[in-house]
């Protein structure tokens, strides 16, 4: 009995740091990067946090193969290169790749369906580990779902690599629908409601109750300008993750910011415009100030039309 | 702050958890709001610099004069910073340096007890009244040296965690993120008295 109420005092606290760190994220950007270069330029703009990996989204959906986790080596790099909190990604159910993951340092874990699936049938126990994570979601059943495993932060899932934000504001209106629709539910209804989003009921009640998730709720998947930023802001995303957004021209090329300078501003500009328009969302004056600063976009991919079998965001359940 | 109106205190909102500071600072008795231009320091009669990356801030603080918006503010009002605050307001800022305001006589090591997995929560004693803090360090700074002028009111491993110097105030730690709010009362009773006088 003693233990098990040890164990369970641990996990508290555990959890209360976990969501402490995301907590410090809110209002920032989070961005992917794929060098040390990147991060720099990364930090340099403002980032709250970076997303080390090999391929961003964009690069992974052109290319194709099984995507993984980063090179330790690349990981490693980057957490030398910067002050500020490095994540990186694990496949969906892949703990092994987590425990390396933590055992680098890398400060959030992003369970993440942008990489190839490992497991079929389960996410990872979250509550193993020390290191956050964060997890993606389409719906409040399948937030719910990983806030039960042990995400302590979620974010909409979007369409990654597409530069398409529509899938992450339809993901996002549904989940806090969903929310609002559960706080004016009766006591005995919530247990039914519980069924149907097949999430726990203890879950359901939080959120009945404060009409939020009970961890921070980000946004990602498709944010490729300020104004998409903005947009996501608006409709009730704490924080921004910028994958493909930044760093890419084409669909599967990287703006080159070793050795051209030229292609290094671009990414710079598209990097402090994002960064600004997450901290002043509503601010329309501001926002169609650095709308303007912007050279150049991501091409993107409209994602109505992609298959439906090559979608990301299917993946997880 | 018998029958004056609440204090009204600004917390800066650039990024960070400045909406955990915003509910705190109203349980212990204030009127928030959030600042996120150099203008809207006006008419406040104190201000919270939050938890969260200093770099970003600094990145912001840096453009439309706010640096120097902010210095001028809390030269003559109460300001209180937790965490990335705390690197902010100290007068030198290690591995590596930065530029800060300056307002804390204070040396202050960014990141210096490890990454994310090295965050803990302590409870230690603390010249507050009312017995021992919790205290929530993330990937924390740490306070190496005080100038003559600087009060500690709570310590970890011989090292300020809390500490005052005048209207200035500054944690390593979050306290926004505890549910004792004896911290935030204190910053909150040294605004209502700017405000009286």
């Amino acid at each position: 009995m003693s233990k098990e109420n040890g164990t369970k005092q641990i996990a508290t606290t555990g959890l209360r740091l976990k969501v402490g760190l995301a907590e410090m994220l809110k209002g920032g950007v989070i961005m992917d990067v794929m060098s040390v270069e990147q991060a720099r330029i990364a930090e340099e703009a403002g980032a709250v946090s970076v997303m080390a990996l090999e391929r961003v989204p964009a690069m992974i959906r052109a290319e194709g193969g099984v995507a993984r986790m980063a090179k330790p080596s690349l990981i490693k790099a980057i957490i030398q290169a910067v002050t500020i909190p490095v994540m990186a990604k694990a496949r969906i159910g892949h703990f092994a790749e987590a425990q390396i993951l933590q055992e680098l340092g890398v400060d959030f874990i992003d369970e993440s369906e942008v990489l190839t699936p490992a497991d079929e049938a389960h996410h990872i126990d979250k509550h193993a580990f020390t290191t956050p994570f964060v997890c993606g979601a389409r719906n409040l059943g399948e937030a719910l779902r990983r806030i039960a495993e042990g995400a302590a932060m979620i974010r909409t899932k979007g369409e990654a690599g597409t530069g398409d934000v529509v899938h992450a504001v339809q993901h996002m209106r549904q989940i806090t629908r969903e929310m609002r629709q559960l706080t004016v539910l009766t006591e005995q209804e919530l247990y039914a409601a519980a069924k149907e989003l097949q999430a726990p009921y203890e879950l359901v009640r939080m959120v009945a109750q404060t009409g939020k998730l009970p961890v921070p709720n980000f946004s990602a998947g498709g944010i490729a300008t300020p104004a998409d930023a903005a947009l996501m802001m608006q409709l009730g995303a704490e924080a921004i993750f910028v994958g493909s957004g930044i760093f890419m021209k084409e669909r599967a090329t990287p703006l080159d910011v070793e050795n051209n300078p030229k292609e290094r501003e671009e990414a710079v500009s598209r990097a402090k415009a994002i960064v600004i328009a997450t901290t002043h969302y509503n601010d329309p004056k501001i926002l169609a100030e650095v709308s303007e600063q912007v050279t150049g976009t991501m091409k993107g991919l409209a994602a109505a039309a992609i298959e439906e079998k090559e979608l990301l965001q299917t993946r997880g359940w | 702050m018998s029958k004056a109106a609440k204090p009204c205190i600004g917390v800066l909102a650039i990024q960070g958890d400045y909406a955990a500071h915003a509910q705190a600072l109203a349980e212990a008795g204030a009127e928030p709001c959030e600042v996120r231009q150099p203008e809207e320091l006006a008419g406040l009669d104190g201000l919270v610099l939050p938890g969260g990356e200093s770099t970003t801030m600094l990145k912001f603080l840096e453009k439309r004069h706010f640096f120097k918006a902010l210095q001028d503010f809390c030269r003559t009002m109460p300001v209180f910073g937790t965490c990335a605050g705390s690197i902010l307001l100290a007068r030198e800022v290690r591995s590596p340096a930065q530029r800060s305001l300056g307002l804390l006589d204070a040396v202050v090591e960014r990141n210096a007890y490890g990454r994310q997995i090295d965050s803990s929560i302590e409870t230690a004693e603390t010249s507050l009244p009312g017995g021992p803090l919790e205290m929530v360090f993330i990937r924390a700074p740490r306070i190496v040296e005080i100038g003559p002028g600087v009060e500690a009111l709570a310590y970890r491993e011989g090292y300020p965690t809390l500490v005052r110097q005048g209207m200035v105030m500054a944690a390593t730690f979050h306290p926004e993120l505890s549910a004792d709010r004896r911290v935030h009362r204190m910053f909150v009773e040294i605004a209502a008295g700017i405000r009286a006088v």
